[in-house]
């Protein structure tokens, strides 16, 4: 049955469109552009694809571009090569359902060099229409819904909503674990064995699904605690299920990202032969921003061989990846190197990224906490900010009085009278009782100080309104 | 207590077994990309290897991968595509200026002008407006709202997506589908995945595979005892049977769905695919809505469609699109969750299929050429099937059915006894036996028709009409020395 809850499911988005609809056709607004900063849409919001893997792209899809001196020789080299691995020679031919071979041998030495040199096997790798797709798939291959009690997964909260979705419509139950906003939205094991304990009698988890670095809180787990989550695992008996897709986005000092395979590897035995890992990424993120290709990849660690037939075979009948998706990834993982001619430009285009994240991270820290009822944690991580939100009894009582969630009251007042559309807490989860919205960070510089000039006017007069 | 070691030695089981996984799982299997293709795969690297065998290259007529045989792609298509890609092109006076406004168009419509941008989960507006458009004049001017056409990646996609929507109850009320037999194997393995039940109905091999309602009506009967029958799934033109329906036929197949509460799958990604004289395409929408009211506001429908094969032979790119008809506004909101948990279909191919349905006008630069490599690949493949029919008859032990359209051919099979038991005693099923002698002994790779489904005691293979014609002559060529050794080595 429908609750309020589930009706509010994209009304702010849709909202969001009309309203764009509206000032295409002239009407008059407060604003002149919606900044849209709801999703993790690097390109959305206006930052620029990396040149040489647009033009990759474009000489694979047209080949006669290969001749042409209009593009740098490696540029045109690379194309050749890639199209020299689709079947066909054309990014218009199926390719075999795991990925392009070469490709999928070329994300492998990419884990294995990111790992300093930990062995990454090809038959491990699958590629996949975007990170979602491959967290469906294996999430799909544990969950039984005939189960009795029924499947759970353990996720941390805030969440990613789709993942959620994914779970729910599965089948599976979701057993919460909050993420401690105190210190951070650090990953506590107190708070994991908490969870695990509420289960009991309530559906059997198997999965431990976790975020790192964050989405939407922007933490970045140290060492330390990447080994607490394997150790849980180990001993709890739950398969890792782990989004790395931010793994580009650190900024916090003494911050690094270090990924779950290497951690588990190097604590040797018993883990490291045994813990089930499933690691995600993809295209979308970090610096190529490709949301739109739809591209990713999930390694697979100390399965079960027979259970991996199968999970051949359910890739199998989806066909295959987008064949420029899967380049993209190609392009992502073996990049331009010195001495390339399209590297001095690769270089200064990621620096230019790096560094407008890197101030976007910080502004947003200052303005957020120079607001009165506004409050948020530096972000190590990750593209989003969860600023915390300390609504008044009164805009409490108005949003009820609508029939809508607090902190989506709040983001539909400030995409209607702001013009900045953001993601309410709710939808992402939170600790009862409190608010939070969720927006992107990666924008350029002067569309992020419109967005933060745009949301302290609009936040000074909300609270005074309902002071 | 878990299964902890105290000393540190582990004893810890797996989560995920063959046990614990999701059964449903277990069962899905997939014959275009099967045991045979594995073995194709490994042939060929043993080739590269420089290991002698009685050809030097495996012919993959298993799937249908146009571009995989040798077919260029759209001149038009891929010129927009590469300046969507890198808009820097767009300066580039080698384009033509219809390519670039095209490119443009789309850009404006791609949020930061990046098609690296995430579009809305239902699909790019415009784009969805422009395949509604191109609907009402295929349709001969019956309405398509855009609202109600869903962007996809692929076809398949959109298959998957409506039968998880469909798919529900337990028991006796589960959900029952119906689906062709021979049929696309993507359709038993969604529903294996999806714990669905299967209803075979079976189309009749001697009359041109065409499809008889006494038949629909005999599975649906019985299926009624086991199981909630709620979908009837067409695949027009066929796959991997080639038959184009009738007008009639798709009628009754309407007035069926109508009268045992139906909701109809009408896939339809080969409608460009038509060549048999007297044959043509009706769209199931566009009956539908010329059999009255009395069915075109009630019976509900789903028309799929895709950039994969017809002219374009896109298959990498994966784009395409269902338009549903008649769903229930709940049903809908659910739809629109669903689609949404993968964000969104790639954009590449959403612009590619913008093109499709757009293509170029009489009035402009590019249309020359389009018209010309369009009708160069329709009527290659026309005559392709005609070659492929033709020759297939003249083999004593082969069958063929007219190949009206789309793009394979499951010809009929004899074998003789003593094959079948040789099959057994290897422990495969008798055409997966024969076709995996083909793929050693001649190394053509086809797909044993038991992956597609057929009558008990009957033989088939699917086969592609996809090489290049004097390829293709020679592997028909070779099947057919094949086929009579094969039969003289059993007989």
């Amino acid at each position: 049955m429908w609750n309020m809850k589930q009706l509010e499911y994209g009304a702010l988005a849709r909202r969001a469109n009309r309203i764009k609809d509206e000032l295409r056709q002239g009407v008059r607004k407060p604003y002149k552009e919606v900044i849209d900063v709801f999703q993790g849409d690097l390109h959305g919001a206006g930052m620029k694809p990396l040149t040489f893997v647009r033009q990759v792209l474009a000489a694979c899809v047209y080949p006669p571009l290969i001749n042409s001196n209009n593009l740098p020789l490696d540029v045109r080299q690379r194309a050749q090569e890639e199209l020299g691995r689709c079947v066909g020679g054309s990014v218009g031919s199926y390719s075999a359902a795991a990925g392009i071979p070469e490709i999928v041998h070329s994300i492998s030495e990419f884990i294995k060099r990111r790992d300093g040199g930990i062995p990454s096997h090809p038959e491990n790798i699958y590629i996949s229409p975007g990170s979602q797709w491959s967290i469906s798939n294996i999430l799909n291959v544990l969950v039984n819904r005939e189960a009795s009690p029924r499947t759970g997964v353990l996720i941390p909260v805030p969440f990613y909503n789709k993942t959620v979705l994914s779970i729910t419509q599965l089948g599976a139950v979701t057993v919460p674990y909050y993420l401690s906003e105190e210190q951070g939205w650090a990953l506590q094991v107190d708070e994991l064995q908490r969870a695990l304990e509420s289960a009991k009698g309530v559906c059997n988890p198997v999965a431990l699904y976790v975020i790192n670095p964050g989405n939407p809180a922007g933490y970045v787990q140290s060492q330390k605690s990447v080994q607490e989550v394997i150790r849980f695992a180990w001993e709890k008996r739950l398969f890792l299920l782990v989004d790395e897709l931010y793994q580009d986005c650190v900024y916090g000092e003494n911050c690094e990202f270090v990924s779950y395979k290497r951690t588990l590897s190097e604590m040797g035995p018993p883990f490291s032969g045994t813990v089930e890992l499933a690691s995600f990424h993809s295209v979308s993120k970090g610096f190529l921003g490709e949301c739109g290709l739809r591209a990713g990849y999930v390694e697979l660690v100390n399965l079960d061989p027979a259970v991996m037939k199968h999970i051949h075979t359910l890739s199998s009948k989806d066909s295959c990846t987008p064949i420029l998706g899967q380049i993209a990834l190609d392009l992502m993982t073996d990049p331009p190197k010195p001495g390339d001619p399209s590297y001095p430009l690769y270089k200064q285009e990621i620096e230019h990224i790096r560094a407008v994240l890197v101030h976007n991270v910080k502004r947003v820290h200052e303005v957020i906490n120079s607001l009165p009822g506004f409050s948020c944690p530096p972000l190590e991580g990750g593209l989003f900010a969860f600023p915390r939100l300390n609504l008044t009894p009164k805009a409490i009582q108005k949003a009820k009085e609508l029939g809508l969630q607090p902190d989506t009251f709040y983001c539909t007042r400030l995409l209607e009278e702001g013009g900045v559309f953001t993601g309410p807490g709710w939808e992402y989860g939170q600790k009862e009782g409190t608010y939070h919205i969720r927006f992107c960070i990666a924008a350029p510089q002067d569309v992020m100080e419109e967005l933060l000039r745009r949301l302290s006017s609009f936040h000074m007069t909300f609270m005074k309104d309902f002071s | 207590m878990s299964q902890q070691a105290v000393n540190g030695i582990s004893h810890r089981g797996r989560v995920l077994t063959l046990d614990s996984m999701n059964p449903n799982v277990k069962r899905v299997e997939y014959a275009v990309r099967g045991p045979i293709v594995q073995r194709a795969v490994q042939i060929e690297k043993e080739l590269k290897e420089g290991v002698k065998k009685p050809f030097t290259e495996v012919i993959k007529a298993n799937i249908g991968d146009a571009h995989a045989m040798g077919q260029k792609p759209i001149t038009f298509f891929r010129q927009v595509l590469a300046l969507c890609s890198y808009p820097a092109l767009l300066e580039d006076s080698k384009f033509p200026e219809d390519v670039k406004k095209r490119a443009q168009r789309i850009l404006e419509a791609c949020g930061g002008h990046s098609i690296g941008a995430y579009s809305t989960s239902q699909g790019i507006e415009c784009i969805r407006q422009d395949v509604a458009r191109y609907i009402e004049k295929r349709d001969g001017g019956i309405p398509s709202n855009p609202d109600n056409i869903y962007l996809s990646t692929g076809a398949s996609d959109a298959i998957v997506t409506i039968l998880k929507l469909l798919v529900c109850g337990e028991g006796r009320d589960r959900t029952g589908v119906m689906i062709s037999i021979p049929q696309y194997p993507l359709y038993s393995a969604a529903l294996a995945d999806l714990g669905a039940v299967q209803i075979n109905y079976y189309l009749d091999e001697d009359n041109c595979w065409s499809l008889n309602i006494a038949e629909l009506r005999r599975a649906l009967n019985a299926a009624r005892e086991h199981c909630n029958p709620r979908v009837l799934c067409i695949i027009n033109p066929g796959n991997p049977t080639g038959q184009v329906q009738s007008r009639q036929c798709i009628e009754d197949v309407i007035r069926f769905a109508k009268e045992e509460h139906l909701f109809l799958m009408a896939d339809e990604v080969y409608q460009d695919n038509v060549y048999a004289e007297g044959c043509q395409f009706h769209s199931f929408k566009k009956v539908l809505f010329e059999m009255g009211p009395e069915y075109s506001n009630t019976v509900e429908m789903a028309s799929f469609h895709s950039t994969s094969k017809c002219y374009m032979g896109e298959c990498g790119f994966r784009g395409g699109y269902m338009e549903v008809i008649n769903l229930d506004p709940e049903v809908k909101a659910q739809l629109i969750k669903l689609v949404s948990v993968r964000l969104c279909p790639p954009v590449p191919g959403q612009a590619l299929l913008d093109l499709v349905v757009n293509p170029p006008q009489p009035d402009e630069p590019s249309y020359a050429t389009f018209m010309t490599e369009r009708t160069a690949v329709l009527s290659t493949l026309a005559e392709k099937a005609r070659l492929t029919e033709q020759i297939f008859n003249t083999v004593p032990g082969i069958t063929c059915n007219p190949v009206q359209g789309a793009m394979y051919t499951f010809p009929c099979i004899t074998l003789p006894q003593k094959a079948i038991d040789k099959a057994k005693e290897l422990g495969l099923v008798p055409d997966m036996f024969y076709c995996m002698r083909l793929l050693e002994e001649d190394g053509i790779c086809l797909v044993p028709g038991s992956g597609f489904g057929q009558r008990e005691g009957t033989y088939h293979f699917r086969m592609t009409i996809l090489p290049p014609t004097d390829k293709l002559k020679v592997v028909l060529q070779k099947i057919r020395e094949f086929h009579l050794r094969f039969t003289q080595e059993f007989s």
